[in-house]
């Protein structure tokens, strides 16, 4: 409730908007900077546009599916698409909105009336956008094909350096896909009946969401408790998250996703991710513009919205947002690294008011290290779970070197203590030699084992937090059989492949 | 309930009876097996970042605290074990603040006699000229913070050279590294976000220093000294207390309680960050007169140095880098330029 005294001891500033020098200032953003409602309204919808404007990244015509949470951020970035979009707006947006909503009430124990009545508002609340809406239940995780996991690699408009002519090539596409419909529709009716999900699944004009299957609840829930560490189970579901909206989002052929994070999100993001292990990521976890999917590329419009804006804003012009649980919520500072960044960042900006900005400032520094990707080895050297490139094909002198020794030296003493300690490359990092335990290779239960080797570096700490992963829904266990069948592959011919780093993996 | 615990066997082993969980990985080895893996993991650390060159004179920053007193025993043995050939030697600095060096420098000193290393103690004395009690007597108690920071960044690297040393190594654990990763992370300091994981740093102008410990947990050294019964001085950390690196040290601690690996893992972060190359990075040159890393003409040190014998303290202290021009030409100052800095205000 900090917004509203905040917003209560303004109304008496006494003094006038800096920008247009007359009408009295409502707020402050910033220190020095006080703005009156009309030229807060200015400044707030000019950021929104000149951020898209900015980055080129969105085309006319394009389906945009705008990821909603119910929070005060994804429901003001919302009204933003909303008000952008209509007629009288100078600068006028041009792309077909959409939006998604995944329902994780069944992780923070609720009933189904509960999930349904939480719906339910969030329906009222997005009355007005008349924008389809994508409701999707976290138990759809369990449907998925296993092609969700593959990044597609990008259509030629993403790289195209001219703006111009990866727009006319987006219209071209486009075109051409209308043509193909009949032949699309087939295709699409296949991809239903795999996965469950729906299209058309527009709950907007107030038919009803259905309840899953109890035995998809169940099964969810055993994924979730299997995660020994809240830490794990918040990454897990990130990560499930993810895939369901990018599969939402490849069935109803958005090609953007826009997500909500503010910048002060990001910033505890930025710090939790350090804290994770995802160093390399940073840029892609946090950035604008984040294409590890290839066909369909995240946007985070919102990044450079204090949190404290955006709460003036909605407070201001009646944006609502509609509290809805998640695992998230309600947990103490210490139970996860994610909580514990959120409340050592919350700390350190009352000590020093810049940190938020500095942390992201410093984010903007930074840059994804981009190896070459193509056509073979794009699925292979990616993470199994969050998509990324590995980050684990590091020399011997690394962090993840380093411990694989540790965890090597402290489990079984090597037989032969001639040379203790040349783990060539291969060896420390097939993790099959490092750790190996009786229990995963006779059996045909996937075991963290089998999973590691597939992972990035972070991905590796939460799996290694959980107890079994064969709770993981299929499309993850059958993509991961795929892979590891490809890898040992690999293994066999090793010595008969010419180009090393070439095409194969 | 004591006697109903079972007695726990060595995860390594297999034989011997448990003895400590290690805080790095949770294994649970006993005394033999932990000291191997300890050992074992710093030589792993050595080879593979090619820290040594065989011949090498190798100083060893020892201030009679923990990590300084297990790094020194621990090279000494891995010199012998895998036959490195360098010559290694403990380098100790002595402020010459009376009472205060007294006890770690008689640590060190028996560490000497117990590793059979030899030991050179450099004073400020010889360094510089001034020891920490005079520069006090000079400049008062409110501004001396400046030059113990200054100076004792500098004393090992001088100390070194006088010594003809080829390379310092420093007792920074995996703690230490991952802590100074969230501070410049924190403090949007890319430089330095940049260069604080690497293992090795400053091979230009000055001497270059390595940190073999960078992957050994600070639990672990504690751990590893106490069954070794290594004799150590526990001093508090003496650097001035900077609020940042408190606050990043408080939550790297609250990290490990959950997870334990998150030291690692902020390393592992810290290894793979990537900045992009139109960030610009400061130019880092070589102070003219002493041969130590700075971004100025003359090194934050000398220019206190030339202050101090000049008689002028509070040149250094503040922005006086108009001025480092004149220093470096042995020119006058101009009255008004002297009246500024003589003027000591405490
Ligand atoms: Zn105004
Ligand atoms: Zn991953
Ligand atoms: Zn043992
Ligand atoms: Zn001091
Ligand atoms: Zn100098």
């Amino acid at each position: 409730m900090k917004g509203i005294t905040d917003l209560l001891s303004i109304r008496r500033l006494g003094r006038s908007c800096m920008k247009c020098k007359e009408a009295p200032a409502v707020l402050v953003i910033r220190v020095g900077d006080a703005f009156c409602k009309s030229c807060f309204k200015d400044y707030f919808v000019h950021k929104f546009r000149a951020m898209l404007g900015k980055n080129r990244v969105v085309y006319p015509g394009e389906k945009v599916l705008l990821a909603y949470s119910g929070g005060p951020s994804s429901s003001a970035m919302i009204q933003q698409v909303q008000e952008g979009l209509s007629r009288d707006a100078p600068k006028k947006l041009r792309f077909i909105p959409g939006i998604v909503f995944v329902d994780e009430g069944a992780l923070c124990g609720q009933s189904w009336e509960q999930r349904e009545q939480n719906v339910s508002e969030m329906q009222q609340a997005l009355q007005k956008t008349s924008f389809p809406i994508h409701i999707v239940p976290l138990e759809q995780v369990f449907l998925l094909p296993r092609s969700v996991l593959q990044s597609s690699l990008p259509g030629n408009a993403q790289h195209a350096e001219n703006y111009k002519q990866a727009v006319n090539s987006f219209l071209g596409q486009q075109r051409a896909h209308q043509e193909n419909e009949l032949s699309g529709i087939a295709d699409e009716l296949a991809q239903l009946r795999i996965t469950g999900y729906e299209c058309d699944n527009n709950l907007a004009n107030g038919s009803s969401y259905s309840c899953p299957p109890a035995e998809l609840t169940s099964a969810l829930m055993e994924i979730f408790n299997s995660a020994r560490t809240l830490t794990a189970k918040l990454e897990l579901l990130q990560s499930l998250r993810s895939h369901l909206i990018l599969h939402v989002a490849r069935t109803c052929g958005y090609s953007k996703v826009m997500s909500g994070e503010s910048c002060s999100r990001l910033a505890v993001r930025l710090l939790a991710n350090i804290s994770l292990g995802r160093g390399a990521f940073l840029p892609l976890d946090t950035g604008f513009s984040d294409d590890r999917y290839g066909d369909v590329v995240i946007v985070r419009p919102m990044r450079e919205y204090s949190a404290k804006e955006v709460s003036f804003y909605n407070r201001l012009f009646g944006v609502h947002s509609v509290f809805i649980p998640t695992m998230e919520t309600k947990a103490p500072d210490n139970s996860s690294i994610q909580h514990l960044s959120e409340a050592f960042l919350t700390k350190l900006q009352a000590d020093f008011p810049s940190t938020v900005s500095t942390v992201y400032r410093t984010s903007e520094k930074l840059n994804i290290s981009r190896k070459e990707i193509t056509d073979e080895n794009v699925q292979q050297e990616r993470c199994l779970i969050c998509m990324c490139n590995l980050d684990t094909r590091v020399g011997e002198a690394s962090a993840f070197c380093a411990t694989q020794v540790s965890q090597h030296l402290s489990q079984r003493r090597p037989k032969n203590n001639a040379e203790p300690t040349r783990h060539s490359e291969k060896q420390c990092c097939n993790s099959g030699q490092c750790c190996e335990s009786a229990a995963s290779c006779s059996s045909s239960v996937p075991g963290t084992q089998d999973f590691l080797p597939l992972l990035c570096y972070s991905c590796r700490v939460t799996v290694k937090d959980v107890t079994f992963v064969s709770s993981f829904p299929p499309y993850i266990l059958k993509e991961a059989e795929h892979r590891s069948r490809r890898l040992e592959m690999r293994r066999e011919i090793q010595e008969f492949l010419l180009d090393e780093g070439g095409g194969n993996m | 309930m004591r006697s109903a615990r079972m007695p726990v066997k060595c995860s390594s082993c297999d034989a011997q009876r448990a003895a400590l969980r290690r805080p790095k990985t949770g294994h649970s080895v006993c005394k033999e097996c932990f000291f191997h893996a300890f050992e074992e993991e710093v030589h792993h650390t050595i080879v593979s970042a090619k820290l040594f060159q065989p011949g090498e004179k190798v100083g060893i920053g020892a201030s009679g605290g923990k990590d300084s007193t297990v790094l020194a025993h621990v090279l000494k043995v891995l010199n012998e074990r895998y036959h490195y050939g360098l010559e290694l030697i403990l380098i100790s600095v002595d402020e010459g603040i009376s009472g205060y060096r007294d006890d770690s420098l008689e640590t060190v000193k028996r560490n000497q006699q117990q590793y059979e290393l030899p030991l050179k103690i450099v004073s400020y004395q010889e360094l510089y000229g001034w020891t920490m009690d005079q520069i006090v007597k000079t400049v008062g108690l409110k501004n001396n913070c400046t030059f113990c920071g200054v100076f004792r960044r500098q004393a090992l690297d001088r100390g070194a050279m006088m010594l003809g040393v080829n390379k310092i190594c420093t007792g920074h654990n995996a703690d230490d590294i991952a802590e100074t990763v969230l501070m410049n992370f924190l403090r949007g300091d890319i430089a330095r976000l940049r260069r604080c994981t690497a293992i090795t740093t400053g091979s230009e102008g000055a001497i270059p220093r390595c940190k073999p410990l960078k992957y050994a947990y600070e639990k672990e050294i504690v751990l590893y000294a106490y069954f070794k019964k290594l004799d150590y001085f526990s001093t508090e950390c003496i650097y001035s207390p900077n609020a940042y690196r408190g606050h990043a040290r408080a939550f790297l601690k609250d990290l490990e309680a959950l997870r334990p690996s998150a030291i690692m893992d902020i390393i592992h972060s810290g290894e793979n960050l990537s900045v992009k190359e139109d960030v610009r990075m400061p130019v880092q040159g070589t102070c003219t007169r002493c041969g130590y890393i700075s971004s100025q003409g003359l090194c934050k040190a000398c220019v206190l140095l030339e202050g101090l014998n000049r008689g002028l303290p509070k040149l250094g202290i503040g922005k006086h880098h108009k001025l480092h021009h004149k220093l470096l030409a042995q020119e006058p100052l101009s009255e008004a330029e002297t009246r500024k800095l003589k003027v000591v205000d405490f």
